[in-house]
């Protein structure tokens, strides 16, 4: 017995199920229980009451009015930095929270880099009594030390990753073979469009409600679709949640913005970059076939940014095969230009974006052209949590 | 030798190593070692950096000898170092053998002695292309059957895995566990092929291998020990747990013949 036929996990060439036979089970559990909660109004309901009343949905789709001038067109900013917890992460986070509770798991694990899909675990790990553990790489500890005081006061534990290369890829390798012994009683709560079907597919999903919204606001707002819309790039979900809303709308140009960290060279361990869209090649990581960064012999590469959102060697499948086919286009802006768009976003309209969403603004800075005359850029989360960073990037000293 | 021929003369003790920890050309003495001192098959890891089903021993080794040099092109040269009259058999994850390419990568197996190839992160579903290029080359592509496979599901793995089955012992990954889990020998049990299986995950000591082939097992494999060993620099420990455990199995083998036969008496 096939555990799902192949072609139903996959978007073109790219995607599918490359794990351990151990996983293929727990991952049809996974996939099978989602299929059915989805369509399921209890279910719909109960999600729905959480983001609009726990998370703060809908967020509003705000028209920038000093960025638009500076740039003369109109540029429209979905607001997840409103979210709950800072960022778009919770809308993935509710509903796989409550995929698992239906599916009677007492226990969440989660890996995170930045630690902000960590903290959206943690919230509701305390929220729908779910013990929550949270996989991060050592780096990241410590480049990310107020994140872990803030999932520890949500009750969860943080596990530190030392193996490999201590950042976000090891936290996931070290999820997936927690959940590999676990899975009976645990469900991994995996933070991005990337890894084994069914996650890109379920998390692109979930954050659908982004591009829904942003849809119904800019026809509401304009009377007509955007010419672009841009998002940053790591995993690849608040991307592929505003672009699902408007992937049939063809004459909208959908702009994924990747990290391009200090240049685009690779050394023979770490890239300085975390663009896979733009200069990966085909590889398995983490479950699914994608562009990922690695050596000639197919070890993965670190990745480098500045935006610890953005510091991952792969990326969704989806998104390797929207670019492929031409629907989705690649666009790169490196720390420089996410620092500056850091900056001129928080002078311009008193809105600190997140440094990972620092990086579609940076590129509609740099490249106003590409945008059109009306443009929604995908404002994924705050920046307080960048605040250290930035800080001692200037030379300051962190808080 | 193919590994048909090696299961043959089962039961069989498969011993797991890390090419290149601590250095590739220590490989080569081990891996001579380990097939001197009892072992029937031979598996030589190729490290990844990101080896997903496997414990912090071997994940360490795995660091240790990409430090060390090791890559695909230093491990078949390895490969066809050794001289040992066993099969050697590749264990190592499916991006490496993309990377170079399926057709190639098959064909260096053939070429450099290897007869087999396990790949941890490649389930049937997925495996086509590689089994493909595998049978081009006339090497196996070995499945894997885990603890919580369903049994519906294992006659259309073991449909396509060649050489023997891979039983993985325990859920969770690589390395050593005190005890052998009942679910194991219930593994053992709703495992129905005319493949020899093979145990792995969890076994180290004499004692678990014997028991697996009492529970009518063909093959005992036995990994993070052997890593261990090795990073500790004790080669004579390693032959002497090699040989403890080749005599442990026979041993178990001929009382479950003697059982039978004085079961079919009766
Ligand atoms: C604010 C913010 N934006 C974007 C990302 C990148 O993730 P993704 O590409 O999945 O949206 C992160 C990840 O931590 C994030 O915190």
């Amino acid at each position: 017995m096939k555990i799902t036929d192949a072609s139903m996990t996959r978007f073109g060439r790219f995607g599918g199920q490359f794990v351990p036979e151990t996983l293929m089970q727990p991952l049809k559990e996974l996939a099978e229980a989602y299929s059915r909660l989805k369509a399921d109004p209890q279910f719909r309901g109960e999600l729905s009451a959480l983001l609009s009343n726990y998370a703060g949905r809908p967020t509003p789709l705000y028209l920038a009015k000093s960025l638009s001038r500076e740039l003369s067109r109109k540029v429209y900013l979905k607001r997840e930095d409103l979210l709950h917890g800072g960022a778009h992460k919770l809308n993935n986070v509710l509903g796989q929270a409550l995929v698992a509770k239906a599916m009677g798991k007492t226990r969440l694990i989660a890996e995170t880099g930045a630690g902000q899909h960590g903290v959206a675990s943690a919230m509701v790990g305390a929220n729908l009594g779910l013990d929550t553990e949270v996989y991060m790489g050592e780096v990241d500890i410590e480049r990310q030390k107020m994140n872990v005081y803030r999932m520890e006061l949500l009750g969860a534990k943080v596990i530190p990753v030392r193996s490999g290369s201590r950042t976000l890829k090891d936290a996931i390798n070290e999820a997936m073979r927690d959940w590999a012994g676990s899975y009976e009683t645990t469900h991994y709560l995996m933070g991005t469009v990337a890894g084994a079907h069914p996650y890109p597919l379920m998390v692109r999903e979930l954050q659908s409600v982004i591009g829904t919204e942003a849809r119904e606001q800019i026809l509401d707002a304009e009377g007509r679709l955007p010419d672009s819309v841009a998002a940053c790039v790591g995993g690849g979900s608040n991307a592929m949640g505003i672009f699902s809303g408007f992937l049939r709308d063809e004459a909208t140009n959908l702009i994924a913005v990747e990290a391009g960290g200090r240049g685009t060279s690779s050394g023979d361990k770490i890239a300085d970059h975390g663009a896979c869209l733009n200069l990966g090649e085909d590889g398995v990581l983490h479950g699914a076939m994608t562009k990922i960064l690695q050596d000639p012999y197919g070890q993965i590469l670190e990745s480098y940014s500045l935006a610890a959102g953005l510091d991952y060697p792969g990326v969704g499948p989806e998104l390797a095969h929207l670019v492929e086919v031409g629907r989705v286009t690649p666009a790169i802006a490196d720390d420089g230009a996410a620092l500056e768009g850091f900056r001129r976003l928080s002078v311009l309209e008193g809105i600190i974006p997140a440094l990972e969403s620092a990086h579609a603004v940076g590129f509609a800075l740099k490249d106003p052209e590409a945008l059109g005359e009306i443009t929604i850029i995908n404002l994924s989360g705050r920046g307080d949590k960048d605040l250290t960073t930035v800080m001692e990037h200037e030379g300051r000293g962190g808080i | 030798m193919r590994l048909a021929e090696a299961f043959s003369r089962r039961p069989l003790l498969i011993a797991y190593i890390c090419a290149g920890d601590p250095s590739p050309g220590a490989t080569v003495e081990i891996a001579q070692l380990l097939a001197r001192s009892g072992a029937d098959v031979v598996e030589l890891g190729l490290p990844h950096s990101d080896p997903i089903a496997d414990g912090p021993v071997i994940q360490a080794a795995a660091m240790r000898a990409i430090e060390a040099g090791m890559n695909t092109d230093v491990y078949f040269d390895v490969a066809s170092k050794i001289r040992a009259e066993v099969p050697l058999v590749f264990m190592g994850y499916y991006n490496m053998i993309l990377r170079r390419g399926l057709e190639k990568f098959a064909g260096d197996c053939a070429d450099s002695g290897i007869t087999g190839l396990i790949v941890p992160d490649l389930p049937p579903e997925e495996a086509g292309p590689l089994r493909t290029a595998c049978e081009k080359a006339e090497v196996d592509l070995i499945s894997l059957v885990a603890p919580n496979t369903p049994t519906e599901r294992i006659p259309y793995i073991a449909e396509g895995s060649g050489g023997f089955l891979y039983l993985v012992a325990r859920a969770g990954v690589t390395g050593a566990r005190a005890d052998l889990q009942e679910s194991t020998k219930a593994l053992i049990e709703r495992v129905k092929t005319p493949l020899p299986k093979a145990v792995g995950f969890g076994i180290s000591t004499p004692e678990q291998a014997a028991e697996v082939i009492r529970a009518g097992a063909d093959g005992a494999i036995v990994g993070s020990v052997c890593v261990d060993l090795i990073s500790k620099g004790d080669l004579a420990g390693l032959e002497d747990l090699i040989r403890r455990m080749k005599a442990a199995i026979r041993e178990a083998k001929s009382a479950e013949k003697v059982e039978k036969m004085e079961s079919a008496r009766i």
